[in-house]
């Protein structure tokens, strides 16, 4: 399965943390995003005419939206992370796949002007962005009154791959995660998932890893 | 009010190779500034009431300077060196001082910690013993003879590998990186960062690298180098001061810090405080 990527691109690396959970091998193809515009050459037009990455090719399959690519490594690899075994966490992973979207638009736009220049108007799209994280925080805490840590079900699911990345960064976008302690306990669950990777930006969980032991000496 | 010592150096404004005759409005230390291709093939950067800026074209960007430069742009003659490759890493905003940007890249406490498994790994924490000085002559800062155990030190790497590196500041807001070159032992690959100080708190970074590795393909040499810094970028944003402190009373320093409180000395003497606070508060 071959990856069109931009180590920067948070929908980018949906995908590759999404393989690395479902244990899916990618073959990287990266993407000179920035500075080099390749994603708007004509190679990659030809795969996307939309001109964004990431572009996902497996056989003659392309697929050219992030959601869709979750769900494809999901139910090929870990049907579990679809969760659609039943009617409302299947309707509420839905729910939450086209949600993040939104935090794509804002947070993923203040992110790009804010760090690597990109046009935008910049108070709108923190206004929006802070609408979407209070109804993500309004989420995660009506869950966790359900006695459930994720989105969609008291396990993770591509919804929370979904949404993850962009809220994660959005302080690189000038927007605070400081009023969010639900948001906050839920990507400190997600970074706690066996086999998460991190990105630029988004740390692992340094304190969840064994004490380091000097060499050749006992603790 | 004193001079402003730092307006007479010379700062990155842009790429060469993104230079059109349409132009690109930027600012330099709070100035707007145009960037822009002129009709004789140079660079043409215009201040803020119009007039024509001292400016020129050198290691894949394009310099300018507010004030009337004393000397040529810093030389790396490492750069004309015939089979390295001159990679543009493209420009990354972060919100801090330009000075900050600078200091944290001549740290190396940091690798283990923020880019963990790449430049460092727990449990080799340890910084070894350095040598740093202040050059008269060239009027630079050099750390040398330093040394760290790296996972993956450059993208030609396979394995660790303990890396000799040299730092050197040759201008307030630029800083280069002399680094063990995996393919090509006795050469010194050169790792750049060009800082232009948009506003005491705002900066535009610049990294720039003239590496010995003819197999990388040219894109991930860039996204190895811009997952670095992006990296520190968070971390850099919420650096407490934001402005450099330049007063000892503020912070205490250890071992481990001796580049950075050279190049905090060697700032102070110049006066080039745009960016640095020099009473502690």
């Amino acid at each position: 399965m071959k990856l069109y990527d931009y180590v920067l691109s948070p929908s980018c690396y949906k995908v590759r943390l999404m393989a690395a959970l479902t244990g899916v091998a990618l073959d990287i193809r990266p993407v000179d995003f920035h500075p080099g515009g390749e994603h708007r050459g004509p190679e990659l037009l030809a795969l996307n005419p939309a001109g964004s990455i990431p572009i996902l090719e497996d056989g003659d399959l392309v697929l050219t939206e992030s959601s869709a690519m979750l769900v494809y490594l999901a139910a090929k690899a870990a049907p579990q992370w679809l969760c659609n075994d039943a009617a409302r966490p299947a309707a509420t992973v839905q729910q939450w796949l086209s949600f993040s979207h939104r935090l794509t638009a804002s947070l993923g736009a203040a992110r790009l002007h804010e760090m690597l220049l990109r046009p935008g108007n910049i108070d709108a799209l923190r206004a929006q962005g802070t609408a979407a994280l209070r109804e993500l925080e309004a989420g995660l805490v009506e869950q966790r009154i359900r006695g459930q840590r994720f989105l969609a079900s008291d396990r993770p699911t591509v919804a929370d791959i979904a949404c993850f990345p962009y809220v994660a960064l959005a302080p690189d976008g000038g927007v605070l995660l400081d009023p969010y302690p639900a948001i906050r306990l839920w990507s400190r669950a997600i970074r706690a998932i066996d086999g998460f990777i991190e990105m630029p930006g988004i740390h692992r969980l340094h304190e969840l890893k064994p004490e380091p032991v000097p060499e050749g000496g006992e603790a | 009010m004193t001079r402003n010592a730092m307006i007479d150096e010379w700062y990155p404004v842009g790429l060469a190779s993104q230079l059109d005759a349409h132009g690109r409005k930027t600012a330099l230390m709070g100035e707007p500034i145009e960037v822009r291709l002129g009709e004789d093939g140079n660079a043409k950067v215009t201040g803020g009431n119009g007039r024509v800026l001292p400016a020129c074209i050198r290691y894949g960007h394009v310099w300018a300077s507010l004030g009337d430069p004393q000397k040529p742009l810093f030389a790396i003659p490492e750069a004309d060196q015939p089979g390295r490759r001159l990679v543009d890493v493209g420009v990354v905003r972060v919100r801090c001082s330009p000075l900050r940007a600078v200091e944290n890249f001549l740290d190396i406490a940091h690798f283990p910690f923020v880019h963990t498994d790449i430049l460092g790994a727990e449990p080799h924490t340890e910084v070894q013993n350095y040598k740093v000085e202040i050059r008269e002559d060239e009027d630079e800062v050099w750390a040398t003879q330093v040394q760290f155990y790296q996972p993956q030190a450059a993208k030609s790497a396979e394995g660790g590998i303990t890396t000799q590196y040299m730092y050197r500041v040759p201008a307030p807001t630029c800083s280069i990186l002399y680094k063990t070159c995996p393919p090509r032992p006795g050469e010194w690959d050169v790792i750049t960062l060009f800082v232009q100080p948009l506003a005491e708190d705002l900066c535009d970074v610049w990294p720039w690298m003239a590496l010995f590795d003819d197999e990388t393909p040219m894109t991930d040499l860039i996204h190895f180098q811009q997952t670095i810094f992006v990296q520190d970028r968070s971390i850099l944003e919420n650096q407490i001061p934001g402005l450099l402190p330049l007063d000892p009373g503020m912070e205490i320093p250890t071992r481990a810090d001796l580049t950075s409180v050279a190049y905090r000395r060697w700032l102070k003497r110049h006066g080039y405080t745009y960016g640095a606070q020099l009473v502690a508060q």
